[in-house]
């Protein structure tokens, strides 16, 4: 059924539908109206759920592992600080093999004090063994959050979905909610294979010694490797069952680009708007809009670019000391492959400012006439 | 917005920041009138006073004042304020905060702190919920309480926050409501005088979040609520074992005096006792 609800609101309800058994968060802007509205459903009996309303995201994470730990599905969601907090235990997660899912919507780190959205915060997280996935509208949030739970259940990695702060949480768009007898057949509940079992009794995440400690991450690894294939394939099903197909790049535009920008979150829906306009004034440009940044997607970036093509990273994040975090991971997986192709890197809309349709014009402007400079970051909108 | 007196105002207050984002009716204002007040009572040189907030409504009241001010993360004003007391002992600290920022996530360093007794000032606006994020289930938020993390009804028990701190070891503490603002700075004032953790928790309206969900709407309705719901500590304890047991009220008023050995005094005793040798 085709619904008018907000990014926030999208998550719940597929939370709700993904039957999830324990639920456990600490509110903050502008994650809250998720927990309020899971609260809610949780209360009312709407979900047969255990919601625990715990002391601070450190502890929410924790019961999380408890939790996931008995083998049922669980769930949380954060933003910025609340996200780093968790920082610790995001790794527990990980290296336990805990298919936990979390939604962080992308809200810019302090200090200064801040509520407003850039990416900083997870990206901040890529290193600590969980899936991620950034979307830009709430039909791709719902739909995404489904997704994760089979994906990371099937991998036994936690997985990380997250959308900008205010530009999609709190902005209403229709959506296409899945009645619960859809859910169910794509998303059978959790069978865990590993879990503590009176019947069975087992310890989990003991002291390890250097003759295995290396193994575990290596296996981490292998799992992050079958990732790609697992969520193909996931998206497949999702396809064929509900008519939407995602893709970690998505091409738009970009066969006969002379200039290609890669974006991603919200902004990426306005670099798209940006460049159908400038299609209509006759301008070569095309977007590359990137869904997932672990496992990082370094086969289909390849793929999507032709060669001489000028490629420009948008960036709503900064990693100070290089730059923008996903210019880094794109040069890297460019050289992985012995690729010489020059990338511009573009940060812009840091702490909430806007990336409006002239900033995406002013980049294009850059890349298509060569002022753009490679050896450094060129700012976008900063005031000076 | 509320009015201290002009010479109040003047002294301490940083013009440009107002007016407060503080909503109608909260108690916010009163428990800083009744600080800055006792501030004044004692006689503190505002200069060498440090405050020290967490995140919250109640963790904004050093942006209003013209001290320094230290605003930190959610929950861990105590343990910043912990460190700027022992790098400049000389230093009143004050700490501002709230019974989420206190008690939810920054309940370890509240309890470790008065275990230690530095020498802090620490003021709680306990309003039952975190109001700021936009009501929602608090450490201190009564069993049946409605928020919006709580909706049918608060089923967890809540922190008597001055027991709490009683029970870790403060030097100092006082529980008040915004009904008795007098009281309530003559505590922050002996707070502020006591060598050691002073703890002064005051309990107050947040019309605008728990408030509306409880029947409590307007500032007013806090009080008569506090008026019916609490007893002074000399009345309750003239009652009977029986009557103390039954009356279901909230004792305020000083609950705790004592002296007892502070922490950055011990320590620099240990410093000089080892340069010595
Ligand atoms: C690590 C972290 N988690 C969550 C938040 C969001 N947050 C800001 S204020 C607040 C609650 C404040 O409650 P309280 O201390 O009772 O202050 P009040 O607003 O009620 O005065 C929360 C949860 C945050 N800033 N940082
Ligand atoms: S939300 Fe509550 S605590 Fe915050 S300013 Fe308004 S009334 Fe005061
Ligand atoms: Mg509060």
């Amino acid at each position: 059924m085709r619904q008018v609800i907000s990014g926030n609101e999208a998550t719940s309800l597929a939370v709700k539908l993904a039957r999830v058994a324990a639920i456990s968060a600490y509110p903050i802007t502008p994650q809250t109206t998720i927990s309020e509205k899971l609260s809610e459903i949780c209360g009312s009996g709407e979900l047969n759920a255990k919601f625990v309303k715990v002391e601070s995201e450190h502890s929410a994470m924790a019961t999380l592992i408890g939790a996931a730990s008995t083998g049922v599905r669980t769930f949380t969601a954060t933003s910025a600080q609340g996200l780093a907090l968790m920082h610790e235990l995001l790794f527990w997660a990980s290296g336990a093999r805990l298919p936990i899912v979390l939604v962080d919507v992308n809200r810019a780190m302090a200090a200064p004090w801040t509520i407003w959205c850039d990416q900083t915060d997870s990206l901040a997280q890529r290193d600590t063994g969980w899936l991620q996935f950034y979307c830009w509208s709430n039909q791709e949030i719902f739909d995404s959050i489904i997704c994760s739970f089979k994906i990371a259940e099937e991998l036994l990695v936690p997985c990380m979905v997250c959308y900008d702060g205010f530009f999609s949480s709190h902005t209403y768009e229709a959506v296409d909610v899945a009645g619960q007898s859809e859910v169910d057949r794509f998303l059978p509940p959790r069978k865990a294979e590993y879990f503590l079992d009176t019947k069975n009794p087992q310890t989990f995440s003991g002291g390890t010694l250097p003759g295995y400690f290396m193994e575990f991450r290596y296996k981490l690894q292998q799992a992050f490797d079958r990732a790609h294939g697992v969520i193909d394939r996931t998206y497949g099903e999702f396809a064929e069952q509900f008519g939407r197909k995602y893709d970690n790049i998505e091409s738009y535009f970009t066969d006969d680009a002379e200039a290609v920008l890669v974006a991603s979150g919200s902004a990426a829906s306005t670099a798209l708007h940006t460049v159908r306009k400038l299609r209509l004034d006759g301008k070569k440009v095309g977007l590359l809009r990137i869904r997932q940044l672990r496992p990082f997607p370094e086969q289909a970036l390849i793929d999507a670019l032709k060669p001489g093509q000028q490629l420009g990273v948008l960036d709503r994040n900064l990693s100070p000391g290089t730059g923008g975090v996903f210019t880094q991971e794109i040069r890297a997986a460019l050289g992985r492959q012995g690729k010489n192709q020059p990338v511009y890197e573009f940060v812009a809309g840091l702490g909430g400012r806007d990336i409006t349709e002239n900033d995406i014009k002013t980049i294009f402007a850059m890349l298509g006439n060569g002022q753009g400079d490679l050896t450094q970051i060129n700012w976008v909108g900063l005031k000076t | 917005m509320f009015r201290p007196s002009k010479h109040i105002r003047e002294k301490y207050l940083e013009e440009e920041m107002w007016p407060s984002i503080f909503c109608q009716g909260c108690g916010i204002g009163t428990v800083m009138n009744a600080t800055l007040r006792a501030i004044d009572k004692v006689g503190l040189d505002i200069d060498q006073t440090i405050f020290v907030s967490g995140i919250g409504c109640s963790s904004r009241v050093p942006g209003y004042l013209d001290a320094d001010g230290l605003h930190t993360t959610h929950g861990r004003a105590i343990a910043f304020a912990t460190g700027v007391k022992l790098a400049n002992p000389e230093l009143t600290v004050i700490v501002f905060t709230g019974d989420g920022d206190m008690a939810g996530i920054g309940g370890n360093h509240f309890i470790h702190a008065a275990r230690r007794n530095v020498d802090l000032t620490v003021i709680c606006v306990n309003n039952y919920n975190y109001g700021m994020t936009g009501t929602q289930v608090s450490p201190t938020t009564p069993v049946g309480g409605i928020t919006m993390t709580s909706p049918y009804g608060n089923v967890e028990s809540p922190f008597d926050l001055s027991a709490l701190a009683i029970g870790a070891g403060a030097a100092y503490v006082a529980k008040w409501a915004t009904m008795y603002p007098h009281e309530m700075m003559t505590a922050i004032k002996k707070g502020i005088e006591k060598k050691g953790f002073a703890f002064i928790e005051t309990l107050a309206a947040c019309p605008t979040g728990y408030g509306r969900k409880n029947k409590m709407k307007e500032g007013k309705d806090h009080m008569l609520w506090c008026k019916e719901n609490t007893i002074g500590k000399s009345r309750y304890e003239r009652l009977s074992e029986q009557e103390q047991n039954s009356c279901g009220k909230i004792v305020i008023g000083e609950l705790r005096n004592i002296e007892k050995p502070e922490f950055t005094a011990e320590w620099s005793k240990l410093v000089e006792q080892h340069y010595m040798e």
